[in-house]
């Protein structure tokens, strides 16, 4: 194959993933607001993933709230604007960090679990059962996923949001001798309801991406067992990789125009 | 002029440089029972699946019900496959719910039934195929050979105009095979209804089949009504029928 053609061939590849993740959506999307959903598999599915992550989200945020607050505290100090700190954590928080620590540890923890799951339906023939009994795979499995995404994630972000914020509101006190209520009202001065809000939209859209990722190449396993581990590896990078770039598209479009 | 419930016309089907089958021709005669008898990988249970509509052939036409299942949507093809159900060579159960969950998945999803009588419905397919005190337990605590039987159940669950059987007694002993075979014929005779039955197993084909069709590198070489098939003299079904190693099967 010359140059040309593996590009071509890669285009066209790009555009037909990018097509096949899109109809899943859509198909997915118009059953939640035909509201077709399985209620109770949701429910089960929102409690798994909230139990398979809450712990790492809430380790993984508390620790870069700790390591923010240390690098900017203790130099905010010496240059005499010690009572901004609070003010920089939270802001970081809401807007940026909460959304993609949650994010990231979710992708990892529970968009890999979905596609391994989905991935060893479809090598154990199980998709092809449902649809054989006339059931729409989409309608089984993605929805229940994806709706409990939609719905813990921005809860995650809530955890990752005041974790990070505390831990950095400690390690400000212990380092930089900035008191607890300075913080919080550098914090109050810095950053509004409407960044936390964004920052939970942003959320939203990471659990879609995270879900949709997920299922589609679960769905898409080929060959056995070794087709379920780079099912589960490629949704892991990949649904990374698009965090990464709607997280930046978010920024720009939410908070651009200030 | 019997009529014909579904059909392969002249289908062609390969998967990657593999041809599983070339032109291949067959017709379903309507309220019987049709066995499928080939040897191992020549393609029996990927025609299950053509008739499903899970696959669609690279050429040709397959028909169910006078409808072309190659120009059908996804979602007009979910409508048709209440009325068609298919067991798995493999049994493909849901590891995710029980077994008494699986049976009655068909029956929650596309029937009005309350709750009991669709635990009664399920409870009696099991039955019906020797299975007792399973409704509680998960797949992953059978045995194959229970879990096809469960898988067996699924299958005629919602009494579908077209039941399309995969090796229904391929490894199962001979007492369970009997009562496997047994059940096909009954459930017809009680229900009507269409079947095809892949089997290599004889001594059930000699009792349930109406029709006999034989698959050979990718198309039917032999198709008639059971008597006649076993008097073929074609040499390939007679090797096949008598299990022999000489003939113009290679081996
Ligand atoms: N998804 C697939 N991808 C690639 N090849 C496939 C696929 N499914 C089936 N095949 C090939 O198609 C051929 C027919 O398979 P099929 O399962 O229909 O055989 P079969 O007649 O049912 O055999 P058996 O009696 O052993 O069950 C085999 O050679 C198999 O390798
Ligand atoms: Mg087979």
């Amino acid at each position: 194959m010359n140059a040309l053609e593996r590009f071509g061939q890669s285009t066209i590849d790009f555009l037909e993933y990018a097509g096949g993740v899109t109809q899943l959506g859509i198909d997915a999307f118009r059953d939640i607001f035909r509201l077709r959903v399985r209620v109770a598999e949701t429910i089960s599915q929102s409690a798994l993933l909230g139990v398979q992550s809450v712990s790492i989200v809430l380790l993984t945020s508390l620790f870069t709230g700790m390591v923010i607050s240390l690098e900017s505290a203790i130099q905010a100090v010496q240059f005499g604007v010690g009572n901004l700190v609070g003010g920089a954590v939270a802001y970081g928080a809401f807007r940026e960090l909460g959304p993609m620590l949650a994010a990231v540890v979710v992708a990892g923890r529970v968009g890999s679990a979905i596609a391994a799951e989905l991935g060893s339906m479809v090598v154990t023939e199980q998709i092809e059962a449902l649809r054989s009994m006339g059931v729409s795979p989409a309608n089984f499995l993605v929805v229940p996923r994806l709706l409990s995404l939609l719905i813990m994630m921005p809860l995650l972000t809530i955890f990752a949001d005041v974790i990070s914020i505390s831990g950095g509101a400690w390690i400000a006190n212990i380092y930089a001798h900035i008191s607890y209520s300075s913080f919080i009202t550098s914090m109050r001065q810095t950053v509004g309801f409407e960044d936390f809000a964004k920052g939970l939209l942003k959320a939203v859209v990471f659990g879609m991406i995270i879900a949709l990722i997920g299922s589609y190449q679960g769905l898409g396993t080929r060959g056995g067992a070794a087709g379920v581990g780079r099912s589960t590896t490629s949704a892991v990078v990949i649904a990374i990789i698009l965090i990464f770039i709607a997280n930046f598209s978010l920024s720009y479009v939410l908070f651009g125009s200030r | 002029m019997a009529s014909i419930y579904a059909a392969l016309d002249d289908v062609s089907l390969r998967f990657g440089e593999r041809i599983v089958l070339e032109n291949c021709s067959l017709d379903i005669v309507k309220d019987a029972i049709t066995c499928i008898i080939g040897m191992s990988g020549a393609g029996k249970s990927t025609i299950l699946r053509l008739l499903d509509g899970l696959i669609v052939p690279n050429s040709g036409h397959v028909y169910l019900n006078e409808r072309d299942l190659c120009h059908t949507s996804e979602r007009e093809l979910n409508v048709l496959r209440r009325k068609v159900s298919l067991a798995f060579q493999f049994a493909a159960m849901l590891d995710s719910l029980t077994i008494g969950d699986n049976v009655a998945l068909p029956l929650r999803e596309h029937t009005d039934l309350h709750e009991p009588q669709i635990r009664k419905i399920a409870e009696d397919a099991l039955e019906s195929v020797g299975l007792q005190n399973v409704y509680h337990q998960l797949p992953n605590q059978l045995s194959g050979g229970m879990l096809k039987r469960a898988g067996f159940a699924r299958a005629i669950v919602t009494r579908p105009e077209l039941i399309l059987y995969d090796e229904p007694t391929t490894g199962l002993d001979p007492i369970v095979s009997h009562l496997i075979t047994n059940t096909i014929v009954d459930l017809r005779k009680k229900f009507g209804g269409t079947a095809i039955v892949i089997s290599h197993d004889l001594h059930s084909i000699y009792r349930m089949a109406d029709y006999v069709a034989m698959l050979f590198e990718g198309a039917i070489i032999a198709y008639g009504p059971v008597e006649e098939i076993r008097r073929s003299e074609n040499p390939i079904v007679q090797q096949f029928l008598h299990g022999s190693e000489v003939g113009p099967i290679p081996l």
